[in-house]
Parts: structure tokens; sequence; C-alpha cells
């Protein structure tokens, strides 16, 4: 505090209250539509207040046909689909970063440089830009609608090598000395030490990562073409046309919420890793 | 780069890169060659024959007038995009930064939007903005505004616009945030005692001195706009209305998967990807530079 200003003080509250207002309106919508009927939700203007049907809602979304007239998936169905594709992803990319990061800081061998920069590259090459030539690699192995084709292309990361090369740059060359005069071998030092000293590292890109999975939207809609492999993220958009011809607002933001929570709820309940994570991870 | 410590060359070096570099070979390298390589080719139209054109692709592209059109809205897009949601996200910032009491809670209600998912975004936003149901065109009849981003491309562009901004605001607080909070207080307060009231000390002192992160987040967000938007245009307006909102990664894939034109959308995976490696390089080169205090 520098300064006593009462009334500015107060302006600053009310701004971030509104700001606030105007960051969270939109999920607010969002789940006042999902305690509604779906009668109600066909009916404008479209209520700003909580109805009663939300337990009913969340029973039908979850566990029932979801959407009436639909093919789809069930809900629990998606989210199990969802969660096992982001745990794939980020565990994947953390653990081949690591032991990348380990060789290239720890290591002196031939074409070190040029491994790094092959994985530079990556950092280049979003999956936007090189949709349909991977689509076809893809293909050709035979990984359309599996976990692995929803994965494995994804897990290579020049960011997360950088930030694990980043971290073992930073620990000091004493340990090492000390780890192979007590006879540890390479394999030793990274599971006995270097792992240890970048945990918290770990935990945070694991936010990050775990977020970035659960939310991938293209990639899957490309390869899974069996309704047993849709992810929650998807569905929404087939539920979007869907409501086209019978609009079910209620059961389409009951799933938009339940698609929204698990990341959500990680980025609250560990703020302090996901800001170290996302702050390591781009800069 | 390298320990000064370090171990012996052997094979476990290799080993331990070998998933990675399989990963970068098999799903980046190989199919952005193979990109390049389809970008010098005409198919006809039948896909019986393909045609080595060398830069032909490409010389259609620059005369295509809706491809030129698609590369203006896709900068303007990304302007609108990183203006509206920098400025959103440096204003909470800065009163963020001034409040004592309470600002975990505000940081905590305000980086939420993060973790929802593009393509939800756009589920939210085409909701609220749905022209028979919505909140938002009920309130705009009133004041004389006929809403229906269907049918009105300026109206759809808005929308994308507010649905992406609005995603992005939470990465940019957080960054102006933490910029902001490590200014040394004493810099702060000498200018307080030499006369300078909140107003002035963040327009000559504070915005100043956070200009890296302004660089650095113009980047991000312009990559953010050019990249990640895709899920948000393909749940509210799928390109439409008569491609009001066709920016070039939705053109990309709209191109190869729906028109499948083969040639012509690795041509522009080419350009794009050109235009993703001079970011990196520009956010590579001129983000490193610290502020010296």
């Amino acid at each position: 505090m520098i300064e006593n200003r009462p009334i500015l003080n107060l302006v600053s509250h009310l701004v971030l209250i509104l700001g606030i207002a105007i960051v969270a309106l939109p999920i607010w919508i969002t789940f006042v539509a999902a305690t509604h009927d779906a009668v109600r939700m066909t009916q404008a203007p479209i209520p700003m207040l909580p109805g009663g049907h939300f337990w009913a809602n969340f029973k039908q979304t979850l566990f029932g046909a979801g959407l009436s007239g639909s093919e789809a998936a069930p809900v629990w169905r998606m989210l199990l689909n969802s969660l096992t594709m982001a745990m794939m992803i980020a565990v994947g990319k953390i653990a081949i970063s690591l032991i990348s990061a380990f060789a290239i800081v720890y290591f002196k061998f031939p074409f070190r440089m040029g491994f790094f920069w092959m994985i530079f590259i990556t950092l280049m090459l979003p999956v936007e830009v090189r949709i349909l030539p991977t689509f076809e690699v893809v293909a050709d192995l035979g990984m359309l609608n599996s976990y692995w084709g929803l994965s494995i292309p994804l897990i290579a990361s020049a960011t997360a090598t950088f930030m694990f090369r980043q971290v073992f740059l930073t620990i000091p060359d004493e340990l090492l000395e000390s780890a192979r005069i007590d006879g540890a071998g390479p394999l030793r030092f990274f599971w006995d030490i270097l792992i240890p000293l970048s945990r918290t590292n770990i935990a945070a890109l694991f936010v990050i990562l775990f977020i970035y999975g659960w939310n991938q939207y293209l990639w899957p809609l490309l390869i899974t073409t069996d309704a047993d492999m849709t992810t929650i993220v998807m569905s929404i958009k087939q539920m979007l046309e869907a409501a086209e011809q019978s609009p079910q607002w209620n059961i389409i933001m009951m799933t938009a919420l339940l698609a929204m929570i698990p990341p959500v709820f990680v980025v609250v309940a560990m703020q302090k890793l996901f800001v170290q994570g996302l702050t390591e991870t781009d800069k | 780069m390298l320990k000064r410590v370090h171990f012996p060359a052997s094979v476990l070096p290799y080993l331990l890169v070998a998933p990675q570099i399989l990963v970068t070979l098999v799903f980046f390298i190989w199919p952005a060659s193979q990109a390049v390589y389809q970008s010098f080719l005409i198919e006809d139209a039948f896909g019986l024959s393909t045609e080595f054109v060398w830069l032909e692709n490409f010389t259609l592209l620059m005369d295509d007038a809706i491809y030129l059109a698609s590369f203006g809205r896709t900068i303007l897009f990304s302007v609108a995009v990183a203006f509206l949601s920098m400025s959103m996200a440096l204003i909470l910032a800065g009163f963020a930064d001034r409040v004592v009491r309470g600002a975990t809670a505000y940081r905590t209600m305000l980086i939420w939007p993060y973790a929802v998912a593009p393509v939800l975004a756009g589920a939210l936003w085409v909701f609220m903005f749905n022209p028979t149901l919505g909140i938002f065109p009920f309130l705009l009849e009133m004041v004389g505004v006929d809403w229906n981003h269907y049918l009105n491309g300026n109206q759809a562009m808005a929308l994308v616009i507010f649905a992406a901004a609005w995603k992005q605001i939470a990465y940019n607080f957080l960054f102006y945030l933490a910029a902001m909070q490590s200014i040394p207080r004493s810099l702060i307060e000498a200018a307080a005692i030499d006369g300078a009231g909140p107003v002035r000390r963040f327009r000559d002192l504070i915005f100043p001195l956070i200009s890296p992160t302004t660089f650095f987040l113009l980047v991000i967000n312009a990559v953010y706009a050019f990249f990640d938007t895709f899920g948000i245009i393909h749940a509210i307006t799928q390109g439409g209305p008569a491609n009001a909102t066709t920016i070039l990664v939705y053109k990309v894939f709209n191109d190869g998967f729906v028109g499948l034109d083969l040639g012509g959308s690795a041509a522009q995976s080419v350009i794009l990807m050109f235009l993703v490696i001079s970011m990196t390089v520009v956010q590579f080169r001129y983000v490193e530079r610290k502020v010296e205090y």
C-alpha cells in the first residue's frame, strides 16, 4: 500500500467485481440453462435464475441417452474417453520429455545438437497446420479410432523438453560428481536425484498438459468416427448441430458444464502449480 | 547447454532420445515434408492423375481473392482479439495489483476460463447470442439492433472475436499481474513521493516497465488467434456466413477435408508453417530481453 485512497480502493474492488461478472456471465447462463427443463428452454427470453431440474438433467445427461434421438455414446463414456486421452497425453509428454532432456543435458554424444534441433522443430508445427498429412500417417498405421491414435501424435513436446532442460541446468554439478563417486550410474542418478529434484516442475507441467489434452478438439474430431471413441469436448459440436432441428438446450448446456468441470477444477484446485506451469513453459 | 561434468557416450543417450525422436519423425517431420511435397502437386478433379507443378499452387493462392480476403480477415481477427483481451486484462491486472485484501480470491475467479476448451467457449457464446433464444439478442432488440449472426457477416465476426477474447483474458491477466508484481515497490514509492498520482504512475512508470510483457503477449495472442481458435469458429459459425469468419486455419481444414483440394490445402499449410516459424523466431529473439530496473 503506497498511499491511502479509500475511493480508489473502492473503485478497484468494483472494477474487479465487474470484470469477474463479465468473465463469469457465460458460465452462469450455462449453469442456469442446465437447471431448467427442455420446454422452458425454448421460450424467449431464457431464464436468468436457476430452476429445479438440475439433478434430472444431470441424470439424463450422464447416464441416459443424452440427447434424445441421437446415436452418440453415453456421456459417462465420453468423459472416460476424455480422461484417458488427457492422461495419456500428459503422462506421455512428461515421460518422453524428461528422458530426452536428461540425454541432451547429461551426455555428450554424436548428433546431440541434431536431435535437439529436431525436437525444437516440433514447437513450430502445431497440429492445425499439418492436419491432412498427419491424418494420413495415422490412418496408414491403423491408429484411427484408438486411444493410441488420439494421444501418440500429440505427445512430442518441444516446450516440455526445454523446460526440463532448463531445470536440469540449474541443478549443481557437484550432485552429479558426488553421485558418481558413490558409484551411481546414469539411470540411478536420473531416478534417485533428478526426478525427486524436479518433482514440482513435473506437477506444474502436468496441470498444463492435462488441460491441453482434455481440450483437444480438431484432432479427435478427425480421427474418431466410432461413437464409442468420441470425447466430451467433441460431442458439444455434434449436439449444437442437432440443436438446429430440435433444441434441447438444457441437455447441451449440462454436457458443456460436465465437459468443463474437470479442467476448471484442476486449475482452481492447483492454482499455484498452474501459474508456475504456465509461466515456465511459455517463457 | 551441456553440463561441465557429464556421462561418457554410450548407447544409453540414444535410447533415451529415441521415443521423442521417433514421434517427431513419424508425426511431425514426415507429415510436414509431405505437406511441402503435396503443395507442389495438382490433382485432377477425379483424383486419377497428379501433376508436378512447382509453385503453381502458391501462385494460384496469391491470385485467389477468397484466400487473400481470408488472410486479411485473419489479421483483423487476431488484432481485434489481442487488443480486446489484452486491454481488458491490463485494466483488471492494474486494479488487482492495487488491491491488498482478497487479491488471491480475485485471481482465482479470473483465471479459470483458461481451462475452458475453445469449442466449449464457442458453444457458450453461440447460446448467449442465439437469435431466437439468446439473452443478448433479446436485450439488443430493445435498443433496436436486429441480431442474427447466421445472416450478418459482421455480427458473426464480432461474436467469434468476443468468444476468442473472453477465453484469452485469463492468460493475459496472469502475465500482466505477475509483471506488475515484480516491479520493485521502491520505484513506485519514489514516484508517489515525487507527487505522481495513480494514473500518472500507471502511464509513465508501470506501463513502460511492463512493455516486454506486452510484446510477449502480443506474439502469444497472435499465435493463439491464428491457430487455437479453430474450435470457436467451428462451433459458432463454421466459417460463414459467406466465408465472413473463415480464417486461415479454418480454410486449410475446409479445403482439405471438405473440399478435398489436397494441393491447395497443402500449399496453405506450408504458408501457415512459415508464419508459425517466423512468429516463434520473433518470440525467442526478443522476448528474452529483460528490462533493467
